[in-house]
């Protein structure tokens, strides 16, 4: 083997030098890579099955329409008013989801986001492709919040869905007593979702985190919704209110807030605050520990 | 400071074209305390098929990660194309086509929607050539009939020539395949020893590492050979050959009274084995030799030096057998 046939030109003129479309590739890559997964569509199909089974269960325990009294308190008071307007299967479908189901879909596939990679080894040929530590981490990252997006809107379109087939649709009444119409029903109820969905921001970059600890996907989801479990229980002991505030789950329910009018936006703005927080805590925390990662698997 | 160190961009890139490769007192303790790779200074020239020899657990992988910039070195340095790593791995790795402790696939992707996805990952690789690029890997390799199957049900033979058609989506530099023929059939060795030639003749500097001390005779240029983490030596091949001396071999039917001349005659190590009779070659004329074996009347049959072996190279350095794990 001769030097002078080891110096091909055009390769070693180009030094990487990133061209713009590049992330959106990885990025695109990595949402078709999540999504085309049977687990994802097991996930997808175990919330969209939360609304189905609600709906019907609220049909045949009225039967023929004779409203219901009583029912709990919060967010599931929408459960009395759904045989008088479907829509309220949305806000109660979401209500019945987002502390439990929806998060723990969110910590399976946060969890296991790197530690799935590391787990499976392919990790280690992503990294030298090379994708790059932080370029892949925003991606899982972001494909995770896509996650939590996909996921609320799915519960609240299969509830809509639902609604619209088994109950009237029409004008309703907010929590406050006010009559809106439907169409601003609708766009309350979307605007629900995007809250809903947003609040599961900070469960997100807890799971990213826990993802980067461990090489096994497996231990990564167990943790993550093991947390998940644990802070519901927290926030429910009473002795507990001084650090209440400070748990992902605290003001998951005040989304209810913008059924009323006018709408009560402080525990709404908490919220987002408080995901915001556990994105910029977590997120750093994630971003530190996986750059200086050894990748041993 | 000698030339690698150098940090204008020319000499950096003269030093990326002599070696490939350098590493300099480069030194990996697990965090469990295990030493893997203790000083390594490793040089590879540009265009070799270099031969990374050392039985398994002699830190073989380990060098290879933090050379791909998976893991930070204890100590020391590396450079991969002039370059220092794991801080260049942004520049470098994109030239560098890499096969590190086996293949990883997604089983539930198809083998081409592994390929796209592995393209998508660097940056450098244009989007708009990406599946043409792709359907020239799988070809390469032989797996275009079987691109659309999902990759959980390749054979491991098939994984493996998926992992090194992943390491040739782009033109590459250099390539660096971790005991690449490990677990296949006979034939499928062939395959991929056949394809390592091949790449090499189209220039690129290919950094195998192996196990298998036949491998690393048949197919390379140079070699390093490691044991418990250190590097025993490195060289071409020729040379580590010819650095360990050939054995003398005398073939008799008087094959005790050969042996009782050859010891007279300062022969060490003298070995008798049915009418051979081997030891090692002394100083003086081998000429000598022969004529006291005929004085003494011993009817020989065969005199001469046997060349040696990387194997015997290996066992003169170590003082031990291949075989033996660190
Ligand atoms: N992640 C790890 N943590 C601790 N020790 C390790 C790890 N990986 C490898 N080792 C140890 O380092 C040594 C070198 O291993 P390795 O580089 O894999 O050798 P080879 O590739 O030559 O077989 C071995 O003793 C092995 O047990
Ligand atoms: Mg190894």
């Amino acid at each position: 083997m001769s030097r002078a046939e080891a110096a091909p030109g055009p390769a070693r003129v180009a030094a990487g030098s990133p061209k713009p479309l590049w992330t959106l590739g990885l990025l695109r890559g990595e949402l078709v890579t999540t999504f085309r997964r049977w687990r994802t569509l097991a996930l997808l199909g175990v919330l969209a099955a939360v609304p189905v089974l609600v709906g019907v269960a609220v049909r045949i325990e009225t039967g023929d329409g004779s409203s219901s009294a009583g029912g709990g308190g919060g967010g599931p008071a929408f459960i009395t008013q759904i045989t008088n307007n479907g829509l309220f299967l949305v806000f109660t479908a979401l209500a019945a989801t987002l502390p439990f189901f929806l998060p723990m879909a969110v910590g399976v596939v946060a969890g296991d986001a790197i530690a799935g990679e590391a787990n499976a080894g392919t990790l280690r040929y992503l990294l030298v492709a090379p994708a790059g530590r932080t370029r892949l981490l925003l991606t899982k990252y972001a494909t995770t919040m896509a996650f939590c997006l996909v996921a609320t809107l799915v519960v609240a379109v299969f509830a809509l869905a639902v609604g619209a087939l088994l109950f009237p649709l029409g004008d309703l009444t907010t929590i406050s007593g006010t009559r809106i119409s439907f169409a601003e029903g609708l766009g309350r109820a979307l605007l629900i979702a995007l809250v809903v969905a947003a609040s599961l921001i900070g469960l997100a970059a807890l799971g990213l985190f826990v993802s980067t600890l461990t090489n096994s996907g497996i231990a990564a989801m167990a943790t993550t919704v093991g947390l998940l479990i644990t802070v519901q229980i927290l926030d429910q002991i009473p002795q507990l209110h001084a650090i209440q505030p400070y748990l992902f789950s605290h003001y998951w329910m005040s989304f209810a807030d913008l059924m009323r009018e006018p709408v009560y936006w402080d525990d709404l703005v908490r919220n987002l605050e408080l995901q915001t927080l556990y994105a910029a805590v977590f997120g750093s925390a994630a971003w530190a520990r996986f750059t200086a990662k050894d990748i041993t698997a | 400071m000698d030339e690698v160190s150098a940090t204008q961009p020319e000499r950096a890139a003269r030093g990326a074209e002599d070696c490939v490769i350098h590493t300099r007192a480069l030194t990996k303790r697990y965090r469990g305390g295990q030493l893997a790779v203790d000083g390594l200074d490793l040089t590879v020239p540009a265009g070799s098929v270099f031969g990374f020899l050392g039985p398994n657990g002699s830190g073989k992988t380990t060098t290879i990660r933090m050379l791909m910039g998976l893991i930070e070195p204890t100590s020391g340095t590396a450079r991969v194309l002039g370059h220092p790593m794991p801080r260049s791995s942004r520049a470098v790795l994109p030239h560098v086509g890499a096969l590190i402790e086996g293949p990883a696939l997604y089983g539930f992707l198809t083998g081409r929607d592994n390929l796209l996805r592995y393209d998508a990952a660097d940056p450098t690789a244009d989007p708009r050539t990406r599946g043409a690029r792709v359907a020239a890997a799988l070809d390469r390799v032989g797996l275009t009939a079987a691109a659309g199957k999902k990759a959980r049900a390749y054979s491991l033979g098939m994984k493996q020539r998926l992992g090194l058609a992943a390491a040739l989506l782009q033109p590459r530099r250099l390539l660096v395949l971790d005991e690449p023929t490990n677990g296949l059939d006979p034939q499928g060795m062939r395959e991929i020893r056949s394809l390592v030639r091949e790449l090499a003749s189209d220039g690129t500097t290919v950094f195998l590492s192996s196990h298998l001390l036949d491998e690393i005779e048949q197919v390379c240029t140079h070699a390093a050979v490691m044991a418990r983490g250190r590097l025993v030596t490195q060289g071409s091949v020729a040379e580590l050959a010819a650095g360990a001396r050939g054995r003398l071999v005398v073939t008799t039917p008087d094959a005790a009274e050969a042996a009782r001349v050859l010891k007279e005659q300062a022969v060490a190590d003298v070995v008798v084995t049915d009418d051979r009779v081997t030891g090692e070659p002394p100083e003086r004329d081998l000429a000598e030799v022969n004529a006291a074996l005929v004085r003494a009347g011993v009817r020989v049959r065969g005199f001469g030096v046997e060349r040696a072996s990387l194997e015997d190279a290996f066992v003169a350095l170590t003082g031990e057998g291949f075989d033996v794990a660190g």
